[in-house]
């Protein structure tokens, strides 16, 4: 009672929230707690990445050994001159598309239309598979025909070979488990859980994690394959 | 009840947002394409990087419409990655610098690399 009536004297503006928010006694986050739970694992995961990143940059400032080019190592003929970074063009605007179903699948979650929200979360682990499956190609074609290795490689520098297969590989896993998170609350959706639930704020923590994957693809695209 | 629930915005919003990231990623794309280099386009990279990674997190993630208690927590402990950064920078250049020293040696005989 009497924290109501100091939490009313401070200002309710932005950085007034903030302490009405943190004063003690009282939940801090205003949301549902599997949503903040989404974020702070997410915040980790934030720094997972960026270890990552961080690591491959350093390796490649202290190269001796020139960095292979990526736009050429990535290039795809389809039968005539080789276009540069084509596929990895190709799966950021897969990922993006995928983003933006899974952004309108949480907003008919909300408006509780069970089949709209199905359907766009289905069409978002569809998407997210054929992320996949295209990311197993360009493997594929690194190993055989590239020669790539995680310890050297014919184009340059041994450590292009180790943070390629680390990160994408760690980011690949993060977009296969995903399908099968998206796959499975979907599937609770069809079934009819968050109407006896009431309420679907499942979908849109789950929606987080993927566009969280989405995220850390921009980063990837421009630190790995752009720069 | 329903019109208190969760976050509602109208469709139109993500689609929006939607094309604009489309429209960003292009870019990125030309920025390879066309074959810019240096300055030029390693800011071009990091400005639309920048655009696609905030426009994700403040409308398809929400963050726009979350209170400052949650954004605060979410988004200002990355940025001691920079530390980070500038460290790695740091320690990569000197890497770098005794790797040129040492290599260019006269007397300097290369390691034969084993076979794994």
């Amino acid at each position: 009672m009497a924290n109501d009536a100091v939490a009313s004297t401070v200002d309710e503006t932005r950085m007034g929230s903030i302490v009405n928010d943190w004063s003690g006694d009282k939940q801090a986050f205003q949301v549902p707690w599997g949503k903040a739970m989404m974020w702070i694992f997410l915040l980790s995961d934030t720094f997972i990445f960026s270890c990552f990143l961080v690591g491959y940059m350093h390796v490649r400032i202290s190269s001796s050994i020139p960095w292979p080019n990526p736009s050429e190592v990535f290039a795809l003929s389809f039968g005539g001159e080789p276009i540069p970074l084509i596929l990895i063009a190709i799966m950021t605007f897969i990922l993006i598309t995928s983003s933006g179903t899974m952004a309108m699948a949480v907003n008919f979650g909300y408006r509780r239309d069970k089949t709209k929200t199905v359907a766009l979360m289905f069409a978002t682990a569809l998407l997210g598979a054929s992320f996949v499956a295209m990311q197993a190609f360009e493997w594929t074609k690194l190993i055989v025909e590239e020669g790539v290795r995680p310890w050297g490689n014919p184009m340059g520098a041994p450590q292009f070979g180790s943070s390629f297969f680390m990160i994408t590989g760690f980011h690949g896993a993060h977009v296969s488990a995903g399908v099968i998170y998206l796959t499975i609350i979907a599937n609770r959706v069809r079934r009819g859980d968050y109407d006896k639930k009431g309420n679907y704020e499942t979908v849109e923590i789950a929606g987080l994690y993927w566009h969280f994957v989405d995220l850390v693809w921009v980063f990837i695209f421009a630190f790995f394959y752009l720069w | 009840m329903s019109a208190a629930e969760g976050q509602q915005h109208p469709i139109s919003i993500y689609l929006w947002i939607w094309g604009l990231l489309f429209v960003l990623s292009a870019c990125s794309y030309l920025v390879d394409y066309l074959q810019f280099e240096g300055y030029l386009r390693w800011s071009l990279i990091l400005i639309f990087m920048f655009l696609k990674a905030g426009f994700i997190i403040a409308i398809f993630m929400h963050m726009l419409w979350e209170r400052m208690a949650l954004i605060t927590v979410i988004l200002l402990p990355p940025i001691l990655i920079l530390f980070l950064i500038w460290f790695m920078v740091d320690e990569g250049t000197y890497t770098f610098l005794t790797r040129e020293i040492m290599f260019s040696a006269p007397d300097f005989v290369p390691e034969t690399p084993s076979h794994h």
